[in-house]
């Protein structure tokens, strides 16, 4: 069989790689310290060592983007991760029995949760708990719960009228057993390119937090928050505004494109179909 | 039909109640007392005393939430602890705002996804049409407060030819508000419209293959012709479930649009009153929105079972 490549996958990874790549690298080197502020440097443009320049705080644009980019894949990370964790349970239990009162209960609080968008419970957990990044990450983390809990438990269910189930049950396993030993392996693909898109989602959230105000706090690198700091300065300074936008789009683009990418790798049916278009 | 339409509207109606309890029992956690935020520390017992009778928040919670609840179901929504106004009128106020910048940003989405997806659909394999397709993966990427952001440098930085932010209400000066409203609707617009650009041109792809099409055009209709008689209106019905979908999206990008360009709506009414810790105005507003999501999707639930009888058993 001939592999072939698709063009949007490897956008997408080339992209990914780099933002983690960029994260990785600021763990053990930047080209100066994120947070250090510098009255005389302020504003410094681009050169001389700053190559992307400083901002109003004099504090190098390129080590924030780094870090901040660190920022990102923590908070898309434990958010994703924490809707995963969750929502794939609930999915597969939903799609196992799938008209008990269970799975009308899962599907029931699924619908409820997903009126509370990431933005508004992360408000609200700001309010009472403070704004900072662990209430961003629970916030867009159970906001996308259903994302994952719906295609769970959509992939559960086509798995569940195969012919490897029946028999698996006619040799007596247990639900348990099914759940873990045939159900998880075959919906895993699935819950990949979810967790890729989710993941995009999460950085968009993220974003927009900080800019709120309700994310990650200063002195640590966001990029949401260094877009709103340089929402003022857009008149004088627009490059500062400009690296901080690239990057959340850049980073978004390469999560969507990988999803994207994997779906169409991943399901055969969906390949054909686009072969033919 | 009706029975499921019944059904729905239970479920919108349970929905409400528990999202109601939720946003209530969350704020209730809320750290400090009302009173006590209200008079400052050097307060006497007996004023905070007299304070919380006032206010109602000597009661058990129970109490305090059945009022809560049913003075929203009135459309009272009570009155701040920390202004003393009430906080129905200022969200009637802000909720006018929200929804013009909602509904703006919707039009413009169709104005730009249904034209340029149908063209995408019909020409998939031509340059022009894979551009589009590229253009619109793009401009998912870009969040709205950043298109604000970029918007701003164009329009306002660049050609100064509109405000970078401010609003001027209708009754004041037409014109002026247009203006105002000009660039968040575009920052809402844009990003919503390259989202449902893809959508329409899913759609109407797949109706491309259908049989009544290849009919419609054995029978000497043009491309575009068969297309616009038969095909246009079944891919809608796609098209118009996830046009429900985005209002709510819409409706929450908006609180941050509303940020970038010194709106007065509702994200606006919502982050000062959490910055105020103004518990009252932030459990109402956060109700109002969650009550629109749940609307909404109710909304779309029906108008897809409506369209698709199929789906009524599904659930």
């Amino acid at each position: 069989m001939r592999l072939r490549v698709n063009a949007g996958l490897v956008a997408g990874a080339v992209l990914v790689g780099l933002v983690v790549l960029a994260a990785l690298v600021s763990f053990v080197w930047t080209p100066h310290d994120p947070t250090l502020v510098d009255a005389a440097g302020k504003l410094r443009d681009p050169g001389d060592g700053y190559l992307l320049g400083a901002d109003k705080f004099g504090r190098d644009t390129l080590s924030q983007l780094m870090v901040g980019a660190r920022t990102t894949l923590y908070v898309g990370i434990v958010a994703v991760g924490i809707a995963a964790l969750l929502g794939t349970p609930l999915g597969v239990i939903a799609g196992m029995t799938p008209y008990g009162w269970l799975s009308e209960l899962v599907m029931r609080v699924n619908d409820l949760v997903f009126a509370f968008p990431a933005l508004l419970l992360a408000v609200m957990l700001g309010a009472v708990y403070g704004a900072g990044t662990l209430t961003a990450m629970i916030a867009i983390g159970v906001a996308t719960v259903p994302a994952f809990a719906r295609v769970a438990r959509a992939a559960t269910l086509q798995v569940m009228v195969t012919d490897y189930i029946l028999a698996a049950r006619a040799a007596g396993r247990r639900g348990t057993a099914i759940a873990f030993r045939h159900v998880l392996p075959n919906i895993g693909s699935m819950l990949i390119v979810q967790a890729s898109v989710s993941f995009a989602i999460a950085i968009l959230a993220e974003a927009a937090l900080s800019f709120l105000g309700f994310g990650t706090r200063p002195p640590t690198p966001s990029w949401g928050r260094m877009l709103q700091e340089s929402q003022e300065l857009l008149f004088s300074t627009p490059r500062l505004a400009l690296w901080p936008g690239l990057a959340i789009a850049l980073a978004v683009l390469g999560f969507n494109l990988l999803g994207d990418g994997l779906r169409d790798h991943l399901d055969p049916k969906l390949r054909r179909i686009r072969a033919e278009r | 039909m009706i029975l499921y339409l019944v059904k729905r509207l239970a479920v919108l109606v349970v929905s409400t109640a528990v999202a109601g309890v939720v946003v209530f029992a969350f704020m209730a956690l809320l750290p400090g007392d009302p009173a006590e935020i209200a008079l400052g520390v050097n307060a006497t017992p007996e004023a905070l005393e007299e304070l919380r009778r006032q206010f109602g928040t000597d009661r058990p919670a129970a109490a305090q939430f059945a009022d809560w609840f049913g003075g929203l179901a009135q459309g009272d929504f009570g009155t701040s602890y920390v202004t003393s106004s009430p906080i129905g009128p200022q969200v009637a106020d802000r909720l006018g705002v929200t929804v013009t910048l909602v509904l703006g940003g919707m039009v413009i989405a169709l104005l730009i996804a249904v034209p340029l997806g149908v063209f995408a659909a019909v020409h998939h394999r031509d340059p022009l049409g894979v551009a589009i397709s590229a253009a619109s993966q793009v401009g998912i990427a870009i969040p709205a407060f950043l298109a604000g952001i970029l918007l701003v440098f164009v329009f306002a930085v660049q050609a100064q030819a509109l405000p970078s932010g401010g609003y001027v209400p209708f009754t004041e000066s037409p014109g002026e508000w247009l203006r105002g409203l000009l660039l968040p609707w575009l920052s809402l617009g844009l990003v919503q419209g390259a989202v449902l650009t893809r959508y329409v041109r899913s759609a109407v792809l797949d109706v491309m293959r259908e049989d009544y099409l290849r009919t419609a055009r054995a029978k000497g209709r043009g491309r575009m012709g068969a297309l616009w008689r038969h095909g246009l209106r079944n891919a809608s019905v796609p098209v118009v479930t996830v046009l429900g979908l985005q209002l709510a999206t819409l409706l929450i990008g908006a609180v941050v649009v509303e940020r970038v360009f010194v709106i007065p709506g509702l994200g606006d009414l919502l982050l000062n009153g959490v910055a105020g810790r103004d518990l009252l105005l932030v459990q109402g507003v956060v109700m109002v929105l969650v009550v629109a999501v749940l609307l909404i999707n109710f909304v779309v639930d029906v108008a897809y079972a409506a369209l698709d009888p199929r789906l009524r058993g599904a659930r």
